[in-house]
């Protein structure tokens, strides 16, 4: 895998992930992608009910959100999430990319969009693009798997 | 079927075939059927509903799908049911998003169901329908997909 130069907190801390895709497959990849950033996946869900709960829970830094997911899909969960947290910093990660899709996953909440299958290169960008001001890029690259 | 229905359907499998798997893919035979599809291995089938409607079903065998997800996780992978599905389903769910995300922007409208795992048995798709079936070679195997599917109406604008 690339390396990356690790991406913090400004305050010098890990920044905490919440994976969400019903496919243990993709939550897998995406949990190496951000631990090759320099992230921790503090947690995991398997559809948008769980999602809420461990967001509830774990009050991560970042929240990677799949779209289509039974129970209750990735869009209506970010905006509950959202509701509840205006402070969540959600990333949509679907297959499904249509504008219709991407507009509405924004109206409702979420910071941006990513779509599957997912180029490190590009999470890497989005995600220091979403934290904004609240990450800094620490020296030195990150331990490739 | 229209080619214009086909092929987002075979850009989108090259592409994410060759991103997930770090290798060129070349579509290999490509042929009409107008008979029951029998699966070769693992079969992941879609149903698609809305303007568009009919069916993709994306095939491989065991051992393929277990190379393909060595390959997609970096580390070597034991075969197992658990593993080949969940392959087979990430692989057909990139394939069918990526496809319907052009077909929506171009005018489509339509709803995609979970992909139904089906193993070691014949998959019977509807027998009005033709389907073309077509084979990408890739380094880690052979991957088939079949697609079935017809216009239930046109987009918006267009008459039928």
């Amino acid at each position: 895998m690339e390396q990356f130069a690790r991406v913090i907190r400004k305050d010098g801390q890990t920044i905490r992930y919440l994976i969400v895709d019903d496919s243990v497959f993709a939550r897998k990849n995406l949990s190496r992608m951000v631990e090759s950033f320099g992230g921790q996946v503090a947690g995991e869900a398997g559809d948008g009910r769980a999602a809420i709960a461990e967001y509830d829970r774990l009050q991560p830094d970042l929240v990677l959100m799949d779209i289509t997911m039974p129970e209750m899909e990735g869009i209506e969960a970010a905006e509950r999430i959202v509701r509840q947290h205006p402070e969540a910093r959600i990333i949509m990660v679907s297959s499904v990319g249509y504008q219709e899709n991407i507009v509405a996953a924004l109206q409702r909440g979420a910071r941006h969009f990513v779509q599957k299958p997912v180029k490190a290169d590009v999470l890497y960008e989005v995600i220091k693009y979403v934290m904004g001001e609240d990450c800094v890029v620490a020296k030195g690259a990150t331990q490739g798997s | 079927m229209k080619m214009e229905l086909i092929q987002p359907f075979i850009n989108a499998a090259d592409a994410v075939l060759a991103q997930n798997l770090n290798c060129p893919t070349q579509l290999g035979h490509f042929v009409m059927e107008e008979h029951a599809y029998h699966s070769k291995g693992v079969a992941a089938v879609v149903t698609v509903v809305g303007d568009i409607e009919g069916r993709i079903i994306f095939d491989v065998e065991p051992a393929t799908a277990t190379r393909m997800a060595s390959v997609m996780t970096g580390t070597e992978r034991q075969e197992s049911e658990e593993l080949v599905r969940e392959t087979i389903c990430e692989l057909a769910n990139q394939v069918i998003g990526n496809a319907i995300t052009t077909l929506n922007d171009q005018g489509f409208h339509f709803k995609v169901h979970p992909p139904q795992v089906h193993q070691g048995e014949g998959t019977k798709g509807n027998e009005d329908t033709e389907a073309l079936v077509m084979c990408f070679d890739t380094d880690s195997g052979k991957v088939y997909m079949n697609i079935a599917m017809h216009y239930k109406r046109r987009r918006r604008g267009e008459q039928l």
